[in-house]
């Protein structure tokens, strides 16, 4: 009976978010803008609310009691699972440019720059426990640090790489030293400010960036001093292999690129795990008067955490300038960084792979739901539905943040909880995740 | 070894200590006692780095002969250099790490210093994998010497109360210490655990490391401690052998309180 109660309220509250949302459409009249209602479309979207309120409720109570090895069982099987999985991702990775479909080495290539960014602030916010708004900033130092080094003294891709990702650790270690004392809200407030000053200063420093027109004529990335040029003259990747040039070429090329780079973020940050630099980031993370009575230098260890984190984020703006061959400002808003940040706490704090997973989901996930929605809308032809058809996509990111929240109160801790130890006398066990600390900051 | 002299720590209007001065010898076991509010803790914190005394200085000899002016050591070197190490009331253990993982995390300093600043052991270089395995042999020792070597890969969350006490404290050990701060050791620990403890306690002092402790439970400090100094209001009223501090009228007053037969019954 209760139950049924929660799941009318429940209801209601859908019904006075959903009415306006979804049962309010306006259209284009003749004088002026029309309002129409969709009573039915509503009702849909409230009763959807009501019985998945119900089933949740009488899911809960029958497995309360079960849940604790339930759950243990769970993660088991995921980390059973877990070693399948990774060699699978990376075969599949390798191989996706040989479908030769233009579009998903495209989106590949989207959502491995994500994957990057999302390893990249795993260093900071998963294991040094630093929560970071401001990521973006980094990924913005990094492309207009490539963008002009390249524009102005003529510098290729290889040479600036390194420099981007340099100039990116300058700057994370510069917005660590003010932030050093502050934990938690506090530090993830100034984090914030601090991404929205740099964007703030891409717009208003015309003279050097151009503003909010952007830079554009970033060049190419080469392959040994060889172009992928549409031309075909000499010194170009089709004169040297003797093949009509395509686009395809530099696209799939730019897709290992970035495969190489994320590989690398991945490779360095789980070498650095098994370091005493990661153990000390995560002793961090774990409690930090502890580790300044081991003798751990508190500040440098955050230092290296933002800087290393920074670097990362920096060699992946340096590769979005270059696929991109156009940068401005509007490219690193702070929806980027939530992006970022909600890909490495979706994936599981400190969990590589749950990163990767987190970040195939949710970027490439959301544009596999857009085509989903507009071949349902095409579907639907029924007149019960007119009106609502063709605008299903719009609904993307509504059901997307709707799955969001569902995942979130189903796996808290994210897509893999859990911590894998960086050494073992015997055997290797994984921690359960209610004991790793998530970090204040 | 240590002296502590005219250490004064002023919280805005209080006092917490006042003007204290004790030293402690090496190879001792020192004891400090006093009821809730004394000071203690406030003491070692100033000793350990975590409060800046506002007056009076701490100084720390090494049996080598090198000392240390600890009041003006920043938290950190305290622990790396003058290589005093402590451990918490409330146990601070990285919860989410195992065992093994806790005491290698203390053993940082050393082991980063092998690392090449980290470019050359990322690439698999130098002499970090020598220097890991040392570091796993010294943790394996101190495994040993408090009982826990088959659940060294378990989270340190998930061993029972007294074995964290004891993981705490070979934590500690793990950054060779001359002097180990103690807070409350034995608090919360059952009879056979407090034993246990104080073998544990006796072993690191013969192994050459001094000792100073806060405790509660006089069982412990009168059949350990060499030396013991009692605190009462942020000042010193006593200090001697736990014999003469037995029989020190100014303690039995403020803190020991008198034999049972004045005690009214309950």
């Amino acid at each position: 009976m209760t139950a049924l109660r929660d799941a009318f309220l429940s209801a209601l509250v859908a019904l006075g978010l959903f009415a306006p949302l979804v049962g309010l459409v306006t259209t284009s009249g003749e004088h002026g803008l029309l309002l129409e209602l969709r009573p039915i479309a509503t009702a849909v979207v409230v009763g959807l609310v009501f019985l998945g309120r119900l089933i949740v409720l009488s899911r809960r109570g029958r497995t309360r009691t079960a849940s604790a090895p339930s759950n243990r069982a769970l993660a088991e099987k995921v980390s059973k699972a877990g070693k399948y999985v990774t060699p699978l991702l990376l075969v599949a990775a390798v191989a996706l440019p040989f479908t030769g479909s233009r579009y998903y080495i495209d989106l590949g290539t989207l959502v491995l720059t994500y994957i990057m960014l999302g390893w990249g602030l795993n260093i900071v916010v998963g294991l040094a426990g630093l929560l970071d708004l401001g990521y973006v900033a980094f990924y913005a130092v990094g492309a207009y640090s490539f963008a002009l080094l390249a524009t102005n003294f003529g510098l290729g891709f290889w040479t600036c790489l390194p420099l981007a990702g340099i100039l990116a650790a300058f700057a994370g270690v510069m917005l660590g030293f003010p932030v050093l004392r502050l934990r938690g809200d506090y530090l993830a407030i100034v984090t914030l400010a601090f991404g929205e000053i740099i964007r703030v200063v891409l717009i208003n420093w015309v003279s050097l960036t151009n503003g909010p027109n952007g830079i554009t004529g970033i060049p190419r990335p080469t392959l040994f001093g060889l172009a992928f040029s549409m031309d075909g003259g000499p010194g170009t990747i089709a004169d040297f292999f003797n093949v009509e040039p395509a686009v395809i070429q530099r696209i799939v090329f730019l897709y290992y690129v970035i495969l190489g780079l994320a590989l690398l973020t991945n490779w360095v940050s789980l070498r650095l795990r098994r370091m005493p630099l990661g153990r000390a980031w995560e002793a961090l993370r774990e409690d930090e008067v502890a580790c300044r009575s081991l003798g751990i230098n508190v500040r440098n260890t955050k230092l290296t955490a933002f800087g290393i984190g920074a670097m990362f984020g920096g060699f992946a703006g340096a590769f979005f300038a270059t696929r991109q061959a156009f940068i401005s400002p509007e490219s690193f808003t702070f929806i980027e960084s939530a992006t970022v940040l909600a890909i490495v706490v979706l994936g599981g704090l400190g969990s590589q792979l749950g990163v990767a997973l987190a970040a195939i989901v949710m970027v490439g996930g959301l544009e596999t739901l857009r085509d989903f929605l507009s071949f349902l809308g095409d579907q639907m032809n029924s007149p019960l539905f007119s009106g609502i058809a063709s605008e299903l996509p719009l609904y993307r990111m509504l059901i997307f943040g709707l799955a969001l929240v569902v995942m979130m109160v189903l796996r808290p801790r994210g897509l893999v909880s859990g911590r894998t130890p960086s050494v073992a006398l015997h055997k290797v066990r994984d921690i359960a995740p209610g004991l790793v600390a998530r970090g204040r900051g | 070894m240590l002296s502590v002299s005219g250490l004064t720590m002023q919280f805005g209007g209080l006092r917490a200590v006042d003007g204290l001065s004790f030293q402690a010898k090496a190879g001792d076991i020192t004891a400090v006692i006093g009821p809730n509010g004394a000071g203690k803790t406030t003491v070692f914190n100033c000793i350990t780095g975590f409060y800046r005394p506002s007056g009076g200085s701490i100084g720390l000899t090494h049996p080598g002969g090198a000392s240390h002016k600890l009041h003006t050591m920043p938290g950190h070197r305290i622990a790396s250099a003058a290589k005093v190490a402590r451990t918490f009331q409330n146990i601070r253990l990285f919860a989410g790490m195992t065992v093994l993982e806790n005491l290698l995390v203390a053993q940082h300093n050393t082991l980063m210093a092998a690392t090449g600043f980290g470019v050359l052991a990322v690439l698999g270089l130098g002499r970090y994998r020598a220097a890991e395995a040392a570091g796993i042999e010294k943790a394996k020792f101190w495994l040993d010497a408090i009982g826990l070597t088959a659940r060294a890969d378990d989270p340190a969350g998930a061993l029972p109360y007294g074995a964290q006490r004891r993981l705490e404290i070979a934590r500690a050990m793990c950054i060779d210490p001359v002097l180990l701060c103690l807070d409350e050791p034995a608090a919360g620990l059952n009879p056979r655990e407090s034993d246990e403890l104080n073998k544990l306690l006796m072993r690191i002092r013969d192994g050459g490391c001094s000792l100073l402790l806060i405790e509660h439970d006089m069982g412990v400090v009168m059949r350990i401690s060499d030396h013991i100094v009692v605190l009462d209001h942020g000042r010193k009223i006593s200090d001697g052998t736990p014999a003469e501090i037995r029989n020190d009228p100014a303690v039995i007053a403020a803190y020991l309180g008198e034999g049972e037969e004045d005690e009214v019954p309950a």
